[in-house]
């Protein structure tokens, strides 16, 4: 707590406008994430944790729009910077991976030229000069014959190889902070490793923190230091990513955790069913009062069906949002 | 590239064929001939002998594949036949239209590209401004207007009130008198262009990498131009192939109209005097033009798109 965190969110509200008006697709959001940290945010599809990180990096578009709160990067509220000024931090100190490499790459584009925008852009480089920088950027993340795949269009990659441009792009200025929003989900099992390796490593080597998103609570739990847990637009658990799998404190992170498959585990307990938890998200529009989760909890009783929870600090470390927390 | 463009080529002969025949029987089997024509349409207007030693002559009286057989040998060597009227080779007489013709079109099209593209591109950039809703009225209009009523319209205003523009004929060629069918003739693909560049567009912006190049910090000018500018021509400029075929049958109307002596107004002329050879030989060369057209098109395409290049 002696430096300033690098990118500090607050009571962060996302608004989606239609028809009928505005509802919050994510309300109350808030974390931080110091220097060179690796942060996971973790959540079922729709339960807002990417348009949290596209709010984080200036691109939420009609009809969502930040409601409230304020996000400070760097001691600098983003909401009141103009837009130019926005346009400069964007790709140059907060960067994004996005999840399917393959629409993610403009098709009738080289993908050196892709990367050497980066320098362009940002760098204040010449196209000649950016381009040398594109075959080194894209050397960086293992690519092999660089010098060749510069002129190589997004469709003559493979998927992994897509990712590993994306990587490129994303690193190319060395961003203070690198948003992966499920980075590997369309890959491979085995690519999806040594993505995961890669960008790990090569943020270290750049002292980039990652905030990374993923429906994955094993793979965040590995890559993080620390994980936030969402369900239906609120954070309702925030741990050391350790304690989160030993010792999850809201029903829904251990209804996640014992809903992994544990290798080893036929062996010492016999033929068992996975766990599941019952029920199915709530549409924003249709979000339970008190507790949104308590239409699908074992512990719920008359207050969480009342009453919201505030969000928690634990004895143990870490935060969570609910009434009758372990 | 070379083996591509041979390979439609050689695509092409069966579609040029296939017309060639069709043309050949409609009008074989079609009421009406030369001789009726000169006949006064059964009024007895010509002599009897003179009738029949034409029939024989023309070879109106061969059964009809060997008149089809005897066309297509003419045909592979590049004859397409005297003319009944002007006993002119058709191919001459085609000769001294083409130019006009392709001039008109090139010319109307030329308009349409210049106008509509900028247009849907301002109205797709600013969906439901006053710009996107103006350009819009504008495209909608063009699409729905008769051609000969707004050529009418702008020789009335530009030729009769202002007297700024000759009012019709091809007078020395010149741009003077080009500009108004060129512009009568292109309004509506210049219409049609305008909303399928502003529908391109707007699908594009919605595609993931243009979310990519906003999240690199671009302005909305450089997304739109280093990223949904390309794009977008891909669909642009199928659009724009289409126009050009559709174009080679509109031109008839305004060739008419503006006594343009193109290829569609000697058509127009040989349908009304039942001029087979003409009449033919004139389909058969919009049929090749439009053909051309397509290929060029396809090739463009390798151009712009390097999936096409490749796969």
């Amino acid at each position: 707590m002696t430096s300033p965190p690098l990118i500090e969110v607050e009571n962060l509200r996302i608004d989606l406008a239609d028809r009928s008006g505005r509802v919050a697709a994510a309300e109350g959001v808030s974390f931080r994430i110091d220097r060179g940290e690796t942060f996971g945010l973790v959540g079922e599809s729709g339960c807002g944790k990417s348009i949290t990180a596209l709010a984080l990096i200036g691109l939420l578009r009609h009809p969502l729009s930040i409601g409230a709160g304020t996000i400070r990067f760097d001691g600098r509220e983003l909401q009141n910077l103009s837009a130019a000024e926005q346009r400069a931090l964007r790709g140059n100190r907060i960067a994004m991976i996005f999840q399917e490499p393959m629409t993610a790459l403009n098709p009738v584009s080289p993908v050196g030229r892709q990367i050497a925008e980066m320098f362009v852009l940002h760098k204040g480089k010449d196209w000649s000069e950016a381009n040398r920088l594109a075959v080194e950027a894209l050397a960086d993340v293992r690519v092999p014959a660089p010098e060749r795949r510069v002129k190589d269009y997004p469709h003559q990659l493979s998927g992994g190889m897509r990712q590993r441009v994306m990587i490129a792009i994303a690193l190319a200025c060395s961003p203070d902070l690198l948003i992966a929003d499920e980075p590997t989900t369309a890959l491979d099992v085995t690519v999806q490793a040594e993505i995961i390796e890669l960008m790990r490593n090569l943020c270290a080597e750049r002292g980039t923190a990652i905030l990374m998103i993923s429906h994955d609570l094993g793979l965040v739990a590995n890559v993080c230091r620390r994980v936030a847990v969402m369900y239906a637009g609120r954070i309702v658990e925030e741990r050391g990513s350790a304690d989160i799998f030993r010792a999850g404190a809201h029903p829904y992170t251990r209804g996640l955790v014992d809903s992994l498959p544990r290798l080893g585990s036929r062996a010492a307990l016999g033929r068992t069913r996975l766990t599941e938890i019952a029920g199915v998200v709530p549409a924003i529009a249709d979000f339970p009062d008190g507790c949104r989760f308590n239409p699908r909890c074992r512990l719920a009783t008359d207050i969480c069906r009342t009453t919201a929870p505030e969000i928690t600090p634990l004895d143990a470390g870490g935060l969570v949002r609910c009434h009758h927390h372990a | 590239m070379l083996a591509f463009l041979i390979r439609r080529l050689l695509q092409a002969v069966p579609t040029v064929l296939a017309v060639v025949l069709v043309v050949f029987v409609l009008f074989s089997v079609v009421p009406g001939s030369i001789m009726s024509s000169m006949d006064g349409d059964g009024r007895g207007a010509t002599d009897a002998q003179v009738m029949e030693r034409m029939r024989k002559q023309l070879g109106l009286d061969d059964p009809i594949y060997v008149r089809f057989g005897a066309y297509i040998s003419k045909l592979a060597m590049g004859d397409l036949g005297t003319s009944f009227r002007t006993r002119e080779p058709v191919t001459s007489m085609l000769a001294k239209r083409m130019w006009p013709t392709l001039q008109l079109i090139f010319a109307a099209m030329t308009f349409a590209i210049l106008i509509g593209v900028p247009l849907g591109f301002i109205a797709a950039l600013r969906p439901g401004s006053l710009a996107d809703t103006l350009s819009m009225v504008v495209a909608v209009s063009g699409l729905s207007m008769a051609k000969f009523w707004l050529g009418l319209l702008l020789m009335y205003l530009f030729a009769l009130k202002l007297g700024w523009l000759p009012s019709f004929g091809y007078g020395d060629g010149g741009l003077k008198y080009l500009l108004l069918p060129a512009v009568t003739l292109g309004v509506s693909p210049m219409a049609l262009l305008a909303r399928t560049t502003r529908a391109a567009v707007l699908e594009i912006m919605t595609a993931d990498f243009v979310r990519t190049a906003r999240s690199k910090g671009m302005s909305e000018t450089r997304v739109v131009k280093w990223h949904v500018m390309r794009n977008a021509l891909v669909i642009i400029l199928t659009a724009i192939g289409l126009q050009f075929g559709a174009l080679m049958g509109q031109a008839v109307v305004v060739e008419k109209l503006f006594s343009w002596p193109g290829i569609g107004s000697l058509l127009v002329d040989s349908v009304l005097q039942r001029d087979i050879p003409t009449v033919q030989g004139s389909i058969f060369v919009v049929v090749l033009f439009f053909l051309a057209i397509n290929m060029a098109i396809d090739l463009l395409y390798g151009v712009i798109d390097p999936r096409i290049r490749y796969s």
